[in-house]
């Protein structure tokens, strides 16, 4: 490809629709969701203009102003002030504004021309402007602020034409010398003249009928209402929850049936041996029985995009926010946490948004508490082996709710966590403020939902591809080798390396109520949760022989006691088995200390979780 | 509080109730005990809008301690907790 010939970079206020229009500019797939906050990293991609020219373009975490006040803002700032490293400061940046909104916008845009850099407005949203009744008079509009202005529907196909247009037309004639840089913080006193500026401006040039989004009222009136808000909150998870287990059932059976129908076709095709035994309970039965979940992850996944696409999210942090305070969690911390019940990894990154060091590594350090998606196949497997498929109370599925109250208990340890880690390391903890823009509801997208439960399915997918399939060979690798002695009278397995490793750490577990089927398994699962599902798959897969075309589920249910599975469910709820996560705790915090802090406090919560669930339900005489 | 009038006492936005409507007078970030430095503070709040002579209505309240609150300032809804609220003094 062509070296670019105009840098462009994209800049506005949180939620403006910034990387809306990078997709639509690039034809990429970035997360675009209905809160502010959603972008914490940068970005690059590339296009051309209708006249041929090459163009990088960089999508940036929206910000209110260039103070950089928290590490995504900082990245934002470092970077139209050309200090990132190893970058030079944009040709050209791309304000771009919420055209519902356009306060802020407009303030940020005059602290913005201080930097000196060419500058074009982007008013996007144009539609809901429209619609509402708002009208710009655009050409006053650049005059008085003297950059070009052009409206966009980063959305709608084409809705960037004009933008397009206008960068062929501004590049052409772009200055070789940007203007001088003039930008240091603004004083309260500057900031205040600015915003009076664009206020006058606004006055000038944008007629506002007082109109404001009726819908977004309606909802708010029972979605924000201090009781009704939180019963509809809950209501909102117990659902969720619920679904996952309830409706993902059907497809998921159907899968089963599939892979076992699979494995016998290979039993019986192919000679009884190594390959065969490779293929039916090394790849089969072990990725298979991650793969069975799919449908689940799909439904969690589609829940959480619906919810923040829609425009809850935020509603859900000003609901949580006091509730969350008397944890020692900021109001912020919500949207990150929730985000991790899908995975942690994009969880701790969304904490990028919070400004005070303390709260985000608070929030940082419990994110791996909340039950992320790769749980969602351990519990399932227990849970549909152990736990009777009957209604209480007549309308809800009881396994939903053990699965529910798994969740909850995620939830209540992590605030509990998190309220130690205030009692006893941050006593001058003073609450952060908690200022957050609450976006009018926006009708979830149906394209943009379907790009991102396909994205997820698909990363799901490659991971049991990649990851889980590797995993699965060493595992089955282990269990097959050594093989028995000619002449031996015990079971196969019981001469693997499997066996061995797993017997030397019984011990360990033992008090826990965990066997060396168990242990072994857990070993894998440190390169991702839902491994140990594959893992048992494979070992009680090939310690059964010939007739292992039984399902795993129902194989758990003879070969474990019901205290080891709930304390196996326990174990879970803390586990601190995934190495990527542990990797972006380093990351985000910049030290090892923490990574080592966390894979601690939660491998012993985790013993001791096990430890108690086990003895208790032994004396309920569950063992 | 329930007083209409141009002429109504001034008060922090922090003790308004739901339902309030007022504009800004002033901002006052000593008085409210917040947690960030009062220019810190100042700025964040005219970050968001709060300057002088914006419309302000206190649409929503949470459940513990009727805290935070959810403000219209002109065109966009703003959450704050009351402590940062009590900065902005409304009439
Ligand atoms: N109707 C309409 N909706 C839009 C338009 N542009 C963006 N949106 C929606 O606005 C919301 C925010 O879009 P994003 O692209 O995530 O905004 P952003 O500026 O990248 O947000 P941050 O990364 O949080 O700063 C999403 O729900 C989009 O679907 C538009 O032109 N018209
Ligand atoms: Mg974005």
């Amino acid at each position: 490809m062509e070296l670019p010939q105009l840098h462009l970079a994209l800049v506005g206020t949180p939620n403006s629709g910034k990387t809306s229009l990078f997709n639509a500019l690039t034809g990429s797939r970035q997360k675009v969701a209905n809160y502010p906050g959603v972008t914490v990293e940068r970005k690059e991609g590339f296009f051309v203009t209708p006249l041929g020219r090459q163009v990088s373009v960089v999508d940036l975490p929206g910000t209110y102003s260039l103070r950089g006040r928290s590490p995504d803002e900082e990245i934002t700032r470092d970077f139209v002030l050309g200090k990132a490293s190893g970058e030079t400061a944009p040709d050209l940046i791309l304000c771009v504004a919420d055209s519902t909104n356009l306060r802020l916008t407009i303030r940020l845009l005059l602290e913005l021309k201080r930097t000196g850099r060419p500058m074009v407005l982007v008013l996007n949203m144009f539609d809901i402007a429209s619609r509402r009744g708002i009208t710009v008079d655009v050409e006053r509009l650049a005059n008085e602020l003297g950059v070009p202005v052009v409206t966009s529907i980063a959305v709608r196909k084409g809705g960037t034409a004009d933008l397009l247009a206008l960068t062929d037309e501004i590049s052409a004639k772009l200055a070789a010398e940007p203007g001088e840089n003039n930008w240091r913080v603004l004083s309260v006193a500057e900031l205040r003249a600015t915003q009076r500026e664009a206020d006058r401006i606004i006055a000038d040039c944008v007629s506002l009928p007082s109109r404001p989004d009726t819908w977004t009222a309606r909802i708010d009136a029972i979605v924000l209402h201090p009781v009704g808000g939180l019963i509809v909150l809950a209501a909102i998870l117990f659902v969720m929850f619920q679904a996952v287990f309830a409706w993902a059932q059907p497809l998921m059976e159907l899968l089963n049936s599939g892979f076992d129908s699979l494995g016998e076709f290979v039993h019986a095709t192919l000679p009884a041996g190594l390959l065969q035994s490779f293929l039916q309970n090394g790849v089969i039965s072990g990725v298979g029985s991650v793969i069975v979940f799919l449908p689940q992850i799909i439904i969690i996944f589609l829940f959480i995009l619906l919810l923040e696409d829609f425009g809850y999210m935020a509603r859900a942090a000003f609901l949580m926010d006091r509730i969350m305070g008397g944890a020692g969690l900021h109001g912020r911390a919500f949207i990150p946490l929730l985000s991790s019940f899908a995975c942690a990894i994009p969880g701790i990154m969304a904490t990028r948004v919070i400004d005070n060091k303390r709260d985000r590594l608070t929030t940082i350090l419990i994110a791996p508490l909340m039950t992320c998606s790769a749980r969602i196949p351990v519990y399932t497997l227990i849970i549909s082996a152990f736990i009777p498929a009957k209604d209480v109370w007549g309308f809800i599925n009881l396994q939903g709710l053990v699965m529910f109250g798994l969740y909850a208990a995620g939830i209540i340890s992590a605030l509990a966590v998190s309220f130690l880690i205030k009692f006893f390391m941050l006593r001058d903890y003073a609450p952060a403020p908690f200022m957050l823009e609450l976006p009018d509801y926006k009708m979830p997208r149906l394209k943009s939902i379907a790009i991102g439960v396909y994205t997820r399915a698909k990363m799901f997918l490659h991971r049991a591809g990649t990851t889980i399939f590797s995993m699965m060979v060493l595992i089955w690798f282990l269990a097959s080798f050594p093989q028995p002695p000619v002449g031996a009278t015990e079971p196969a397995i019981d001469f693997s390396l499997a066996a061995i490793i797993g017997k030397a750490l019984a011990p360990l577990l033992a008090p826990v109520g965990f066997n060396w089927q168990i242990a072994v398994a857990l070993i894998p699962g440190m390169a991702a949760r839902e491994v140990a599902v594959a893992a048992l798959g494979t070992v009680y897969a090939i310690e059964g022989g010939k007739e292992a075309a039984e399902q795993i589920g129902q194989v758990l249910a003879t070969k474990w006691s019901l205290a080891t599975a709930l304390s196996m469910l326990a174990w879970y709820i803390f586990a601190p088995q995934c190495a990527s996560t542990l990797a972006v705790i380093r990351r985000e915090t910049g030290s090892w200390t923490w990574m080592a802090v966390t894979f601690a406090y939660m491998l012993v919560l985790a013993y001791a979780a096990s430890l108690l669930t086990y003895n208790v339900a032994v004396a309920f005489g569950a063992g | 509080m329930t007083d209409i009038h141009d002429t109504r006492p001034h008060m922090p936005l922090g003790l308004a109730q739901r339902g309030y409507t007022g504009v800004i007078q002033h901002l006052s970030a000593k008085d409210a005990g917040s947690a960030l430095s009062d220019i810190e503070l100042e700025s964040r709040l005219i970050e968001l809008g709060f300057v002088e002579g914006a419309r302000v209505e206190v649409l929503h309240e949470g459940l513990v301690g009727r805290d935070p609150i959810a403000v219209r300032v002109d065109s966009i809804t703003i959450a704050v907790r009351r402590r940062e609220a009590m900065a902005i003094i409304v009439a």
